[in-house]
C-alpha cells in the first residue's frame, strides 16, 4: 500500500497546477465551515461567561432576552425603570441575600456607563464564578469617581486621576447633550475580564442621580448649569429609580418561588429571569440562523469535495495510458482503484489540513479586532477536538467520493487489457 | 524447468459481440529463444499478447506460461505471475509521467517481491546499471523528466524496466515503430544482448519483416491465426 501512497503522491505532484487549485477549493470551504463553527461557539462561550453567580435578574417587565441583553450584554435599552421603592422591597425580602442595583443610560465616548453600588465589586462574578478584580486604584468612594473598564482605559488612554465626561444617552459625540460641568475622575481600573465590563465606565448610583440635577424632563434645562457642584452635593442624592437589579439568594432552592413572587409583585409590575435559562432562551431564537449557517457551510464543503471529483476524472482519460503501463507491469485492478482513491483521499487530508491551518491563522490575526469590536471572544478556540474531527470527515469523505472515478478507472483497466489506447 | 516459456494450444478469443479475431492452433516459445512475431496492425497481435499476459482470458484452448495454465488461475494470481515473470515493452508512450527515469525502471518491483529478491538489495543501482548497459549513461539525463527524453531514449528505459529483476519472459509490442533505422537496430541488438544475458525468452512483435533476420525465428501470426486470415 505505502508503494501505492508513494505512487499517487507522485501522480498528484505531476498535475501540482490542477491539484492547488482543487486544494484551495477544499481549503477554503473547510476554513469556512470551522471560522462559521468557531464563531459560534466563541459566541456561545463568550455570553455564557459573561454572568456567574447571580440567581436572578430583575427588570421592568419586558422580554426574557431583552432583560438579559440590555442588563448583562449592553445591548439594547431598558424601556422601563423600576422605582426605588420597589428595589427597596425586593432587597429586604428574606430569601435574598444580595442585589446589586445597575442604572443605565449614559455613555462616555461610545462606552456604556453603569451607575451601581460597591456590592457590584462584591457580587457580580463572570467565568466560572472569578470575582472582578482591580489592576489599579480603588473603587468608586466620591461622588464623582469612576472606576473604568480594561478596554476603556487602553483604547482611551485613560490612567488613574484621568478626567472624563459623561454624555447623556448613548451617542459618541453627543456635545452640548453632554454633561460637561460634571467631570468625573478615574479612580480604578478594573482587570481585563473578556466580557462587556471590559468596555464599561463605573460610577455611583448617586453620580447618576446627580449628573441628571436639571435633567427631570428628559432633557437638559437651561438652568442646570448654575447649579454648581457644592449645592449638588447638599441634594438627597437617593436614585429615583434603577434600571434593573443583579439578585443572589440565600438558598438556590427558592429560586423559582422567589421568582413567582417577583413577578406577581403587588404595586409595580416587575419580571425577574434566571440568567441561565435566559441565555438559553437567546440560543434559541439564534439557533435557527446557526444552523442555516450551518448547513450552507456543510454545502460549501461538499462543493469542494465535488471539485476533488471533478478533478479526478477529467484527468481520467489523458491516464488511460499511465493505467495500462501500470497494469503492465504488474498492477493489479485494485492497485489501480486504490491509486486513485488515495489520491483523491490526500488531496481532501491536505486541503482539510490547509484550512484549518489557515482559519486559525485568521483566528489569530483577525481574533482580537472581532473581540474590540463585537465582544465576542474567539480566543480558547485553538485547534481541538472539532479541527480533528473535521480533518477526518473531509479525508473519508474524499476517500468515499475517489471511489467514483477509481471504480471508473477498474473498469476500464479491465477492459483496456495491455493495449494502449489514446 | 524443461516447460516451454508460452505454449498455446487451440486458443480461441473474441471481443465480446464480435467475430473472432484469435483462432490459434498452436504456437510456442522457448525458454531463452528470440522470437520475432511478424503481424500487420489489426491482425490481433496486441490482443495476444493481452491474453499471454493474462489480462484477457481466452474462450477456449490452453495459454501456459512457464508451464502454468493461465486458465486454472484467478484473475489475480495472473496478475502476480504476470509482475514475476513477464516485462513489457509497448510501442511508445511507455512511461510513467510523475515518475524519474530510475523510478520507472523500478517500478516493476514495487508490484514483485520475486523481482525485487532477484535484484537483492540495491534496486536504483541495478536500473543504473541495466540503464548503462542499454547505453544511458549520462547522470544529467537520467535526472530529466521522462516526457523530455527522445523516443529512442524512452524505449531503452522502457527495455530496462522490462529486464529489470530478470524475468523469464520479455514481450516487445512494436518498440521500434518510432525509431529511425539506425536506432532500431541498435534497440534491438541491446535488448537481445541484455535478454540473452538475463537468460530471457523474447517475443518481439512487428509488422516490418525486415527486421526477422535480427531473431533466432520467426512467424508469421497471419500463419498461426486462423481468424486472422478473414480480415
Amino acid at each position: 500500500m505505502s508503494a501505492i501512497l508513494s505512487l499517487a503522491w507522485k501522480s498528484l505532484l505531476n498535475r501540482k497546477g490542477s491539484v492547488i487549485l482543487t486544494l484551495v477549493a477544499v481549503a477554503l470551504s473547510v476554513a469556512l465551515f470551522l471560522g462559521v463553527d468557531k464563531a459560534r461557539t466563541g459566541a456561545r462561550e463568550g455570553f455564557g461567561n459573561t454572568i456567574s453567580g447571580t440567581d436572578l435578574i430583575v427588570g421592568a417587565p419586558t422580554g426574557t432576552v431583552n432583560l438579559l441583553l440590555y442588563s448583562v450584554f449592553r445591548m439594547g435599552n431598558a424601556t422601563a425603570e423600576v422605582s426605588w421603592p420597589t428595589y427597596e422591597k425586593i432587597a429586604s425580602r428574606p430569601d435574598v441575600a444580595w442585589t446589586v442595583p445597575i442604572s443605565l443610560g449614559d455613555s462616555h465616548r461610545g462606552f456604556r456607563v453603569l451607575g451601581t453600588t460597591d456590592a457590584y465589586f462584591e457580587h457580580y462574578k463572570y467565568g466560572r464564578g472569578q470575582p472582578l478584580a482591580l489592576a489599579e486604584g480603588e473603587r468608586f468612594s466620591d461622588l464623582f469617581d469612576a472606576v473604568i473598564g480594561a478596554d476603556v482605559a487602553r483604547e482611551l488612554g485613560y490612567e488613574i486621576a484621568s478626567p472624563l465626561v459623561l454624555s447623556h444617552g448613548l451617542g459618541t459625540a453627543s456635545l452640548g447633550a453632554g454633561h460637561e460641568n460634571r467631570p468625573f475622575r478615574v479612580v480604578g481600573i478594573l482587570a481585563p475580564t473578556g466580557t462587556p465590563v471590559d468596555r464599561t465606565v463605573h460610577v455611583s448610583l448617586e453620580a447618576i442621580t446627580a449628573i441628571h440635577v436639571g435633567w427631570e424632563t428628559g432633557a437638559k434645562n437651561p438652568l442646570a448649569d448654575t447649579i454648581d457642584e457644592k449645592m449638588i452635593r447638599g441634594f438627597d442624592l437617593t436614585p429615583k429609580s434603577v434600571t434593573a437589579f443583579f439578585v443572589g439568594l440565600e438558598r438556590k432552592g427558592t429560586i423559582l418561588t422567589t421568582r413567582r413572587a417577583i413577578n406577581t409583585n403587588k404595586g409595580e409590575p416587575l419580571m425577574a429571569i434566571i440568567p441561565g435559562e435566559a441565555l438559553a432562551e437567546l440560543w434559541s431564537v439564534t439557533a435557527f440562523a446557526e444552523r442555516a449557517l450551518m448547513a450552507v457551510s456543510v454545502f460549501v464543503i461538499a462543493v469542494g469535495l465535488v471539485s476533488i471529483l471533478t478533478s479526478i476524472l477529467t484527468s481520467l482519460n489523458e491516464r488511460r495510458r499511465e493505467m495500462s503501463i501500470l497494469r503492465a507491469v504488474g498492477a493489479r485492478p485494485g492497485h489501480i482503484f486504490s491509486l486513485l482513491v488515495l489520491e483523491a483521499g490526500l488531496v481532501g487530508f491536505l486541503g482539510a489540513l490547509i484550512g484549518i491551518v489557515l482559519i486559525h491563522a485568521i483566528l489569530l490575526v483577525a481574533g482580537p479586532m472581532v473581540e474590540a469590536r463585537y465582544g465576542v471572544s474567539l480566543a480558547g478556540t485553538g485547534p481541538g477536538l472539532t479541527d480533528l474531527y473535521t480533518l477526518l470527515a473531509v479525508t473519508l469523505a474524499s476517500l468515499f467520493i475517489g471511489m467514483v472515478p477509481a471504480w471508473a478507472a477498474f473498469r476500464r483497466s479491465l477492459a483496456d487489457g495491455l493495449s494502449v489506447k489514446v | 524447468m524443461t516447460d516451454p516459456a508460452i505454449l498455446i494450444e487451440g486458443l480461441r478469443f473474441a471481443w465480446k459481440g464480435h467475430a473472432p479475431v484469435l483462432d490459434v492452433p498452436s504456437f510456442r516459445l522457448a525458454r531463452g529463444e528470440r522470437l520475432f512475431l511478424r503481424g500487420p496492425s489489426g491482425s490481433g497481435k496486441s490482443t495476444l499478447l493481452g491474453v499471454i499476459a493474462g489480462v484477457l482470458e481466452a474462450d477456449a484452448g490452453k495459454v501456459s506460461v512457464l508451464g502454468q495454465d493461465l486458465a486454472a488461475l484467478s484473475s489475480s494470481a495472473r496478475d502476480r505471475m504476470r509482475a514475476d515473470h513477464l516485462g513489457v515493452i509497448f510501442q511508445m508512450f511507455n512511461l510513467v509521467p510523475y515518475l524519474s527515469v530510475v523510478g520507472n525502471v523500478t517500478l516493476p518491483l514495487k508490484f514483485s517481491a520475486a523481482r525485487r529478491k532477484a535484484v537483492g538489495g540495491n534496486a536504483d543501482a541495478e536500473a543504473r546499471r541495466l540503464l548503462g548497459r542499454l547505453g544511458l549513461t549520462d547522470d544529467a539525463m537520467l535526472d530529466r523528466r521522462v516526457s523530455d527524453l527522445s523516443v529512442g531514449q524512452q524505449q531503452r528505459v522502457a527495455a530496462a524496466r522490462a529486464l529489470i529483476g530478470a524475468p523469464e519472459i520479455v514481450i516487445a509490442d512494436e518498440p521500434t515503430s518510432a525509431l529511425d533505422t539506425d536506432a532500431r537496430d541498435r534497440f534491438i541488438a541491446l535488448l537481445s544482448e541484455e535478454a540473452a544475458r538475463t537468460g530471457a525468452a523474447l517475443l518481439f512483435v512487428s509488422h516490418d519483416a525486415s527486421l526477422a533476420r535480427l531473431f533466432d525465428r520467426a512467424v508469421d501470426l497471419a500463419e498461426i491465426n486462423r481468424a486472422g486470415a478473414i480480415t
